[in-house]
């Protein structure tokens, strides 16, 4: 096997077909079934999040808080932290349990002696890891609803956006997972790669607020635009550089996609 | 139960012809792990309905070799192909005819036992009916059909591996790949795996397996080889196998019982090999009543005397000291 380091076009090809496979999509269902068990747990999670972060940081927090651009605080928030479930619900199923099935279980081992390719496996995975957090991402979107804070019809695209957004964080832990040695990795993961992203994506404020430095570096990071444009959409103030920020998050997750499929294929097959 | 149906569906595709067909063939296969060379360019061939094994001390390159054949380990040198097809072209078409029972539990922990089987069934584009019907009828072959809703922990260690053979059954195979079915576990479970095995090879079933156990080789295998770092060491059907390297019968001194002799003295003009392992002394011949006549003369030792066995071989073929 080659250890090339370059991202080829035949790579992110193959990583491509392999999300769009019937067999990623039965081992999505393996995960389905096994999530449905537990389901209540699960959604019980996704629904009191959002329900206790709007109202400590939105109208507690927001009550100290002058109006950002013309918008409340609360208001202000809704919309990045719409994408922080999600990215919060992809990175913890691509991680713990990716982590588990691949080292720990050798679900990975078991089923690629059937005909699914380790690719497809992997793909497969990414899937679901997407799917937990657009449940995420939807749940506290329906959650914003109820508190009346989305102003546009254009927040219907929200979902779209939230997919790729789970794709590309769902990616991102699962290369992470094909590195870790043990579950104590993630701490890594956790604490210098999400959570700075969490807190300095423009989520909580303009980041423009931020020394030029580090707001050069926030921009390459790719939650910063999910924000803008999910703002965008349930504000109904769309901007036509937002464009760029569609298609840098588009680029990141194919990337990050073909990049993750290769390291568990190298972690996995030997 | 119908094994019946199992049958028909095991052999649909095997009675096609009457000549027996090549199922797997192997040439020059090797693997290297950076510097570790774990299979040396082996060679073998396995006809349809056949049994053949894989015998060899832990660590000799049995299950790389096995892991070859289901494209699960990537060969670095050589060729093997399953049915025609060619691994490492047609790994997928190679891995829809082959069932595989691996040696480490993958069971998954999170679904039932029958769950454990029809989601297998979905990674072979079983449809779902199908799926079912064939799951049932394989837990009551491998008779775990109350135990159907069961979680995998829930099972002692015999009905893990009558699950993990049960769930390699699932898309019918033409093939059959086994890595050591009975290690670990008790006689009793042991003996209902080798009764199923029997079955299935009554079939028609092509069967590939490594084994400790020099029993269930001796009974199950038509062929075997020996594997020792990496190479065969010998290869044949079990009883040629012992008829070719060793001599027909054994007598163990099991006990010197303090009586100081000379062995060479005291069986002078008696033919016979000599081996040492342990406290434990073995002389090989093809017959060994006067020996024991002689020993017995000496006073109250303590022998064994027995036919020479495929273990005897396998010790002499691989060594008697742990080699690890």
């Amino acid at each position: 096997m080659s250890k090339s380091r370059i991202i080829t076009l035949s790579m992110t090809k193959t990583a491509l077909l392999a999300l769009f496979s019937r067999s990623a999509i039965s081992v999505w269902q393996r995960n389905f079934d096994v999530w449905r068990k537990r389901y209540a747990a699960s959604l019980t999670g996704n629904l009191g999040e959002p329900i206790l972060f709007l109202i400590g940081m939105g109208f507690g927090l927001g009550a100290l808080v002058a109006p950002i651009n013309g918008i409340t605080y609360i208001e202000f928030i809704a919309p990045g932290l719409a994408c922080s479930a999600a990215m919060y619900g992809a990175s913890f199923e691509c991680t713990f349990a990716a982590y588990t099935k691949i080292a720990v279980q050798r679900t990975y081992d078991a089923i690629r002696v059937t005909p699914v390719s380790v690719e497809e496996i992997t793909a497969g995975d990414i899937l679901w890891g997407a799917t937990k957090g657009m449940i995420a991402g939807l749940i506290f979107l329906i959650v914003m609803v109820f508190f009346g804070l989305v102003k546009s019809w254009l927040a219907l695209f929200l979902p779209l956006l939230l997919a790729i957004l789970s794709i590309a964080f769902a990616s991102l832990a699962m290369f992470f997972a094909s590195k870790a040695p043990a579950y104590d990795f993630f701490s890594y993961y956790f604490t210098l790669v999400i959570a700075p992203m969490f807190l300095f994506s423009g989520i909580f404020f303009p980041i423009e607020q931020l020394p030029p430095i580090v707001r050069i570096l926030a921009w390459f990071t790719p939650l910063v635009h999910c924000v803008n444009i999910s703002r965008g959409l349930v504000l109904g103030e769309m901007h036509s550089w937002m464009i760029v920020d569609l298609a840098w998050i588009i680029t990141f997750a194919t990337v990050i996609l073909a990049i993750a499929i290769r390291g568990v294929k190298r972690r996995v097959v030997n | 139960m119908s094994i019946g149906r199992i049958k028909t569906t095991l052999l649909d595709e095997v009675n096609v012809s009457s000549k027996k067909n090549t199922i797997v063939e192997a040439k020059g296969l090797s693997k290297k792990y950076d510097n570790n060379t774990v299979v040396k360019g082996v060679d073998f061939s396995v006809k349809e309905g056949e049994c053949f094994g894989f015998l060899g001390p832990n660590g000799a390159g049995k299950t790389t070799t096995m892991g070859m054949v289901y494209c699960y380990n990537p060969p670095t040198a050589g060729t093997v192909s399953v049915c025609e097809k060619k691994v490492g072209i047609d790994d997928r078409e190679i891995k829809r005819m082959v069932g595989v029972a691996p040696q480490e539990d993958s069971l998954d922990p999170e679904l039932t036992i029958i769950e454990n089987l029809i989601a297998y069934a979905r990674y072979f584009s079983i449809p779902k009916n199908t799926a079912i019907a064939r799951a049932k009828e394989l837990l009551s072959f491998m008779q775990l059909a109350e135990r159907s809703n069961d979680r995998v922990f829930q099972l002692s260690g015999g009905m893990r591996r009558r699950l993990v053979i049960a769930r390699a059954l699932i898309n019918s195979p033409k093939l059959i790949i086994l890595d050591e079915p009975t290690t670990g576990l008790d006689p009793q479970a042991r003996h209902v795996i080798w009764d199923k095995l029997h079955k299935l090879k009554k079939e028609g079933a092509t069967l590939l397996l490594t084994t400790h156990y020099m029993e269930e080789a001796y009974n199950l295998c038509d062929r075997l080889v020996i594997m020792d770092k990496g190479s065969f060491v010998a290869e044949g059907s079990p009883k040629s196998l012992i008829a070719e390297h060793l001599e027909k019968e054994v007598v163990e001194i099991v006990s010197r019982s303090n009586i100081e002799f000379d062995i060479n003295r005291v069986l002078t003009g008696l033919s016979y090999r000599y081996e040492k392992s342990g406290e434990r002394e073995y002389l090989f011949a093809d017959d060994g009543d006067p020996i024991v006549r002689k020993l017995l003369d000496l006073g109250a030792i303590e022998v064994l005397h027995r036919k020479a066995t495929l273990e005897d071989l396998f010790l002499r073929l691989t060594g008697r000291e742990l080699d690890e």
